[in-house]
């Protein structure tokens, strides 16, 4: 039993379910992230949390109390909304104090605790002005503040930095990390940008069509995808996807596939599981990250697994700290991530390496990794 | 060539500049030509307008006809003036409009923020009621009025005003909600708001603009009133313009012109006067509105 228990969860409007028996365990002081992509259904979970939005059936737990029907202001929790959602009519103060007046609490406490938020945040400056005079990032504060008033038991964030300009939302993300790190609350936080997620969480929930798709570590996300929806969500560029034929020959497993010109790439899979070595004969996805494929010089020094092969270059892509080759593999549009000088030019011939410890195999019909 | 060019276009812009003003000032001296006959000939002595010239200047100022009209002339029984029966007026308008207002806003939060089964059919009921001609509730209304025991009362009278004024107030505030954010109710519920809590402090301070309207609406309709006004109330409690068709109808003695005149200002005035003042909120509300961030 966890800090924060979704048991068996699901949530139908009319006929239509809009997810289906989510089951996730946060523990105290987790950084939990739901990424997907939008209708997913990772804001309807958050506000079945919150209680904003009944349960159709299973259990949501605090602390092993069931939450079902409990009104969201007696959960202990709090929430920071996608627009901020401040009361326009009121000054940034009564804004921060209006929850606790609410729960009755003590006007000495409730202006001790609004200044020590005040403090935190560093908008004591802000405190007697209203909403509309404030900018994007004062008005994230201010909602921050708000949900940290109350001291909650756990703390929702809905897609709170994409109304912020680019600069401003890496900012922010830091802060939010740092708060985190500060504070140690539960945080269960809802975005569809993978960065963000891979950034800030503790663990990740990837969730697609109301499933949650894999329940992870961000190393574990974006190492081992469970499937293709998670492999591609997650990343970006996303990861390279290239149709190979696996074979099993004695120990050594490969997986055969063709570069530019048409002829064979024979790559060794270090480690291969029982699984794969079963699709001997049989075409699977092979999945490789963009910076699991480079040039020769730039492939990981670590790795003691890594497979070369010539192919032409596509296009050019420098991004400033990396360039982008593109080329193909497999009939499959590849990217590889190179450093930023590399010499390849679209049209010429190179090497590229694969770190094959990072490749991970996926059934092309199903899309579930393959061990 | 060019300069030549311009220099003409501006020419011409001017000659139609001053062709608008010169129309405008036309329009606007036409449409306060009967303010103007009304308020010269409140201020005259009746012998001047019998004597012929309504447009001219009173050569005898005089306040008399206004006095006479707030407190001697001539209405029902007994010679009290309108003054009677602007406070009947004002006694039913201010509890009227300040019900069908507060009704109205509670109305627009419901059918918004807390959305049910059939909320859109109620609504578009709701708004049926903004196209029901007076005359077809009058019998109907009577009745009512009887069973409850308000025939005859400015009660009664403010009743069938904020019942009438509903629709159009649930039509205000439902539009005006639609637009205010749903997460700002999500985030006083959280924050332990009740629903009531959330109307006062939250919905209502953020209303300003669509409260004007309505009041400003609703004032104007239910001082105006003479059908209600002369189908139920007695003489206690008849309304302004119950008094102002009776002072101007009554068939004995002189027609006192001047009298009738400043009497006729005299029930315009309220409404004159909302407009003025409230007016400039409503416009500023507006403006507030279009700055924001």
């Amino acid at each position: 039993m966890g800090f924060l228990d979704i048991d068996s969860a699901s949530k139908t409007y009319g006929s239509v379910e809009v997810l289906h028996n989510v089951n996730i365990s946060v523990g105290e002081g987790e950084f939990l992230v739901l990424v997907g992509p939008s209708g997913c259904g990772k804001s309807t979970l958050l506000n079945m949390i919150a209680g904003l939005e009944d349960i159709t059936s299973g259990e949501i737990r605090l602390k092993g109390n069931l939450m079902n029907g409990v009104h969201p202001s007696r959960r202990n929790i709090a929430m920071v909304f996608q627009s901020y959602a401040l009361y326009p009519n009121m000054t940034v103060a009564q804004n921060i104090t209006f929850g606790l007046e609410m729960h009755k609490v003590p006007k000495a406490e409730r202006v001790s605790a609004m200044q020590e938020v005040a403090e935190l945040l560093q908008i004591g400056g802000l405190l007697n002005r209203k909403p509309a005079q404030l900018s994007g990032g004062q008005r994230q504060r201010v909602a921050m503040g708000r949900a940290l008033v109350r001291n909650p038991e756990v703390f929702l964030f809905d897609e709170p930095l994409s109304n912020l300009d680019a600069k401003l939302r890496v900012d922010m993300r830091t802060e939010i990390k740092k708060l985190h790190q500060n504070l140690g609350t539960t945080i269960v936080y809802v975005t569809h940008d993978q960065i963000e997620a891979m950034t800030l969480s503790t663990r990740i929930a990837v969730m697609n069509e109301g499933h949650v798709q894999q329940l992870g570590t961000p190393k574990e996300i974006y190492d081992t995808p469970a499937n293709l929806f998670v492999a591609t969500f997650m990343g970006s560029p996303s990861m390279n996807l290239v149709p190979v034929t696996i074979n099993a020959n004695g120990e050594a497993v490969y997986a055969e596939t063709s570069n530019s010109f048409g002829e064979t790439v024979r790559l060794a899979v270090p480690e291969a599981g029982s699984d794969l070595r079963s699709m001997s004969g049989k075409t699977v996805t092979l999945g490789i990250r963009p910076e699991a494929l480079t040039d020769k010089d730039g492939a990981d020094h670590r790795s003691t697994h890594v497979e070369h092969c010539a192919s032409a270059v596509g296009v050019t892509e420098p991004a400033g700290s990396d360039t982008f080759v593109t080329t193909s593999f497999g009939e499959a549009e590849c990217v590889a991530r190179m450093r930023a000088d590399t010499d390849a030019s679209s049209g010429a011939v190179i090497e590229f390496a694969f770190n094959m410890e990072k490749a991970v195999f996926f059934d092309p019909k199903s899309g579930i990794r393959i061990d | 060539m060019a300069a030549s060019q311009q220099e003409s276009a501006i020419r011409t812009s001017n000659t139609a500049r001053v062709l608008i003003y010169l129309l405008l000032l036309l329009f606007a001296f036409f449409y306060l030509l009967p303010l103007f006959v009304m308020g010269v000939n409140s201020v005259k002595p009746l012998s001047e307008i019998t004597g012929g010239n309504m447009m001219a200047l009173p050569e005898v100022w005089t306040l008399e006809p206004w006095r006479k009209a707030w407190s001697e002339a001539q209405v029902g029984v007994q010679a009290t003036g309108l003054k009677p029966y602007f406070w009947n007026s004002i006694k039913m308008v201010v509890p009227a409009v300040f019900i069908s207002t507060i009704l109205g806003a509670l109305n627009g939060y419901v059918l918004t923020k807390w959305r049910f089964r059939g909320d859109t059919i109620l609504f578009g009921l709701m708004l049926f009621a903004c196209f029901i001609p007076f005359q077809i509730v009058l019998i109907p209304m009577a009745r009512v009025l009887g069973i409850f025991g308000l025939a005859g009362t400015t009660w009664g009278l403010v009743l069938v005003h904020v019942v009438y004024g509903i629709g159009f107030t649930t039509l205000y505030f439902r539009n005006y909600y639609a637009a205010f954010p749903t997460e700002l109710v999500r985030a006083a519920q959280i924050d332990g708001a009740g629903f009531f809590q959330i109307f006062w402090r939250i919905m209502l301070p953020s209303s300003g603009p669509i409260i004007v309207v309505s009041v400003i609406w609703q004032f104007t309709n239910i001082w105006n009133d003479f059908l209600f006004g002369a189908s139920f109330a007695d003489f206690s409690s008849q309304p302004m313009t119950v008094a102002l068709n009776n002072l101007v109808q009554s068939s004995t003695g002189v027609k006192e012109y001047n009298v009738h005149f400043a009497g006729a200002i005299l029930a315009a005035l309220p409404t004159l006067l909302v407009y003025i003042v409230a007016g400039r909120f409503f416009v500023r509300g507006l403006m507030a509105g279009s700055v924001k961030g």
